[in-house]
């Protein structure tokens, strides 16, 4: 199996404060990865620093076989790592086809001409505003992807988030909380749009919510204290001694 | 283009139909000018005035770029005014007498600080490029202060003489000529603005402003869009200047003054941002209301002046444009019915 | 203020050493003006054109005080610094509070509003020339040391700054109220979980800040000179001084406003063509390389 994303030896502190320690981290090709921990781990740091917002403080990153340590985020993206936010970061006043259009005209920026870029209105960019459609359709923001994305329901938001991470056509998908404040009612059409994701995008989760990592992944980590405590199939972490002392106290050890 | 949300329409369209609307050129703006094109007619006597609100107008219409699509708070913005200005008069004080050449090479000049500077001004959050815009045009005054010899320091720059324009047309004591130049300049720069605010270069911008770790995390080079952008401001805001000494024919040091830094702000504020049309409404009610109430006392004027500060900021919003479109989607969402 | 170059009898390093003097001298004055703006900065993140304004009011009540009400020179120091730290809360509640969540650029545009209301009144009422004072007859003169001339006056501001450090610093590593401001300072929200009210030590910081700025306007005109335009002529000096000694660092503001103080004079003095040309640069430059200010916090600007 091929790795598409992995760190080496990542390392990062805040001063005195160790908060990723020599990380080691493989995501396969295709894969369904699952990052969980306690909070406090340091998993949206990881994040951070894999999507190039954060610099580490040693050690490298490896996307297809390239080193991407120094390669700034929007790069990053054009390389194909995209992800989304744990908290929503959406452009309140944009519509979702605004959003969403933007981003699949940035992937697109080297087949278009100067003209077609910056004098041309937006509207003669059929092809990328039917394709922002479609992904959006997809997603069931469909009848609302002419709203300013404020107005739109808390659930609808966050299908959006995902939305703009997917428009970018990445290859590794980081997904950091997409679960977060989302009742359980409505997970479910979460954890559709995630089973649906092509097999030929590798995914990595993080979650906090225990069903849909069991569900979803084929592969979890556990990260304490910025540490890799041990990686393994979702049968093997649950029955891990040390999974459990970690999350239920050292007495169901 | 605006902050609002696109007009509802019930017509039944392809589904980004909304979208088309926005970009299509309005009655309002045909009529807007088309209106300025009858002033030329219509006020014959009051031209020189007319030129100077334009002129005005297309110098917000830069800063809106940059403060209102790319989000960029800025107290230094006159730097490229005035350097427009000094560029434009001395290249016609010391031979170069052609209007279009000298506001060429005078709004390269401005280009070229903004391309400079936009590393700087980028650096930093909100206070330090205040600071950095701030610095970089109370430094060029000082320059301009002291370097008498070149810019004529407190009495000004003089002396400045235009051929005519195009070889055809040569200035004229009431400014008919100079409003017709200035007009045709506002205008097509204005095109040239427009266009590009309604393509996808605009709209990369506007993400930036509404959230700038979204649109990297999307792809969008920022750095060197926002560079990009205040380069090109600053190259509207140089032309802006180089009208400025080019149709009254002297350059005062003002035009690099925090003043009118902070006027275009407020011009800008008043008129509303990112609708392309708010510096010149704002522009025109400024220099109108300033015409009138200024020679009762300088100090009355600045004294209202900083009072619609206050009550802007603390209970309005959107400025004057922001409550036309507002208007307007009423007026449309009314007769949507009719059709 | 530039000293007189006729008297070369004097040894080029005394003359500068009286140049640093008058240096410190003027540092001290923007560190106690300046001071007020950095706390409420790093505090509240609130950009306040304006603060300017307050030390003006200083100048402005010292001198009518003096003129109009015949009162000495110390007991209008003390009522500089009380009636402007009354009104500046005035303004707060009715003016600023409601902008402490908005943007950057409202609070550009409402403070640059107080700026002109406060030039156009201080015209009205005092009209446009430089206001002078007459010192009190134990501040004048010089005091020769070493080979040196000292004006008392200066030696007086550059105790009273000193003085004032002491008392700011002190009440910071030392009170439960000093202790409160340096948590919001450094971690707002914790510190209101941890049950400090924020924002009435934000009000009284604030009051205490604008006082001390009265206090420099005060104690200033002579010195820095005092027209309606003080505000806006010093503005850029003020924000200066806290961008570069770092927002909510008084010591950084201290190391700002002397380092500032002494280049503007130095360069004055030595290099008078030059001028505020060199400040500028200077600024651009120390904004470049600490974009976080010479001693400040994590945090961007």
């Amino acid at each position: 199996m091929s790795v598409v994303l992995q760190t080496r030896d990542l390392c990062k502190s805040f001063g005195g404060l160790m908060v990723t320690h020599n990380v080691n981290l493989h995501i396969e090709l295709g894969a369904r990865h699952a990052l969980i921990g306690p909070n406090g781990a340091g998993k949206t740091t990881l994040i951070n620093q894999l999507a190039g917002v954060l610099a580490p403080s040693s050690g490298s990153i490896w996307l297809d076989g390239h080193d991407i340590t120094q390669l700034p985020p929007h790069d990053r993206v054009r390389r194909g790592l995209a992800r989304t936010f744990q908290i929503n970061t959406l452009f309140p006043h944009l519509s979702p086809l605004e959003a969403v259009t933007n981003a699949i005209i940035e992937r697109q920026r080297g087949e278009l001409s100067v003209l077609q870029r910056r004098f041309f209105p937006l509207t003669h960019r059929r092809a990328e505003l039917d394709e922002a459609h479609e992904l959006l359709a997809r997603l069931n923001l469909a009848q609302d992807c002419m709203k300013a994305t404020r107005e739109l329901a808390y659930g609808k938001q966050r299908l959006l988030e995902m939305a703009l991470a997917l428009a970018c056509q990445p290859k590794v998908l980081l997904l950091d909380e997409p679960a977060a404040g989302v009742p359980e009612a409505e997970s479910d059409e979460l954890f559709c749009v995630l089973s649906e994701l092509p097999d030929d995008i590798s995914v990595l989760l993080i979650e906090h919510d225990m069903t849909l990592v069991f569900r979803f992944a084929e592969r979890i980590t556990v990260l304490v204290g910025g540490a890799e405590l041990v990686s393994g199939t979702p049968e093997q972490i649950a029955e891990d001694p040390q999974v459990r002392e970690v999350y239920l106290g050292k007495r169901h050890a | 283009m605006s902050e609002i949300t696109q007009p509802v329409s019930t017509s039944p369209g392809p589904w980004w139909q909304p979208l088309r609307i926005r970009e299509r050129w309005r009655l309002a703006e045909i009529v807007f000018w088309l209106g300025l094109v009858a002033v030329y007619f219509v006020f014959p006597k009051q031209l020189l005035f007319g030129s100077q609100i334009l002129i005005t107008g297309l110098f917000a219409l830069s800063l809106d770029l940059i403060l209102g699509y790319a989000g960029i708070v800025t107290l230094g913005h006159a730097a490229f005014f005035g350097l427009g200005a000094y560029t434009a008069g001395l290249l016609a004080k010391y031979g170069v007498h052609d209007p279009l050449i000298g506001l060429v090479l005078a709004a390269g000049a401005a280009g070229l600080l903004g391309y400079l500077s936009s590393f700087l001004v980028l650096r930093g959050g909100d206070l330090a490029r205040l600071m950095i815009t701030l610095g970089i045009a109370l430094l060029l005054s000082e320059i301009a202060n002291q370097a008498t010899v070149l810019t004529g320091g407190v009495d000004g720059l003089q002396g400045i003489t235009m051929g005519p324009l195009l070889g055809l047309f040569d200035f004229d004591f009431l400014g008919k000529v100079a409003y017709l130049y200035v007009l045709g300049v506002s205008f097509v720069l204005f095109v040239l603005v427009r266009a590009l605010m309604i393509s996808p270069y605009g709209l990369s911008l506007r993400s930036i402003r509404e959230n700038p770790r979204r649109a990297v995390a999307i792809g969008v080079p920022i750095r060197a869009r926002l560079t990009n952008i205040y380069t090109f401001a600053a190259t509207i805001a140089g032309v802006a200047g180089a009208l400025l000494a080019q149709t009254t024919q002297f350059v005062a040091l003002d035009v690099l003054s925090f003043q009118r830094s902070a006027d275009l702000l407020i011009i800008l504020i008043i008129g509303g941002t990112a609708t392309l049309y708010g510096g010149f409404v704002g522009a025109a009610l400024f220099l109108i209301a300033q015409d009138r109430l200024a020679h009762l006392s300088p100090e009355y004027w600045l004294f209202w002046l900083g009072i619609l500060l206050i009550v802007t900021t603390l209970f309005l919003d959107a400025g004057v444009m922001g409550g036309l479109l507002r208007i307007d989607t009423l007026i449309r969402r009314r007769f949507a019915g009719w059709r | 203020m530039p000293r007189d170059r006729a008297s070369s009898k004097v040894p080029a390093v005394l003359s500068f050493l009286g140049v640093l003097f008058d240096g410190l001298a003027y540092g001290a004055l923007l560190f106690l003006i300046s001071v007020g703006l950095s706390v409420t900065l790093g505090l509240m993140g609130f950009i306040n054109l304006s603060h300017g304004v307050f030390a003006m009011l200083g100048g402005y009540l010292l001198v009518t005080l003096m003129d109009r009400g015949g009162w000495s020179f110390a007991a209008c120091l003390p009522l500089a610094f009380v009636a402007t730290a009354l009104l500046s809360l005035v303004l707060e509640r009715t003016l600023y509070r409601p902008l402490y969540r908005s943007t950057h650029l409202k609070q550009v545009l409402l403070t640059v509003g107080i700026i002109f209301v406060a030039v156009a009144c201080a015209t009205y009422f005092w009209g446009p020339g430089q206001q002078r004072v007459t010192l009190p007859q134990a501040l004048r003169g010089r005091l020769s040391a070493g080979g040196v001339d000292l004006s008392w006056y200066r030696l007086f501001l550059i105790a009273c700054g000193a003085l004032i450090t002491l008392a700011l610093i002190f009440g910071l590593e030392r009170t439960r109220f000093g202790a409160r401001i340096r948590a919001s300072v450094d971690a707002h929200r914790t510190a209101e979980a941890m049950g400090i009210h924020v924002d009435r030590v934000f009000q009284i910081t604030f009051a205490i800040g604008s006082g001390l700025a009265g206090l420099g306007g005060a104690l200033g005109v002579n010195v820095l000179g005092l027209d309606p335009y003080f505000a806006l002529k010093y503005l850029a000096y003020f924000l200066l001084v806290v961008v570069v000694g770092g927002p909510g660092s008084i010591m950084g503001t201290l190391l700002a406003a002397v380092l500032l103080g002494v280049a503007d004079t130095t360069g004055k003095y030595y290099v008078p063509e030059i001028g505020p040309f060199v400040i500028y640069l200077a600024m651009i430059v120390l904004l470049l390389a600490f974009p976080h200010g010479l001693l400040g916090r994590k945090k961007a600007l």
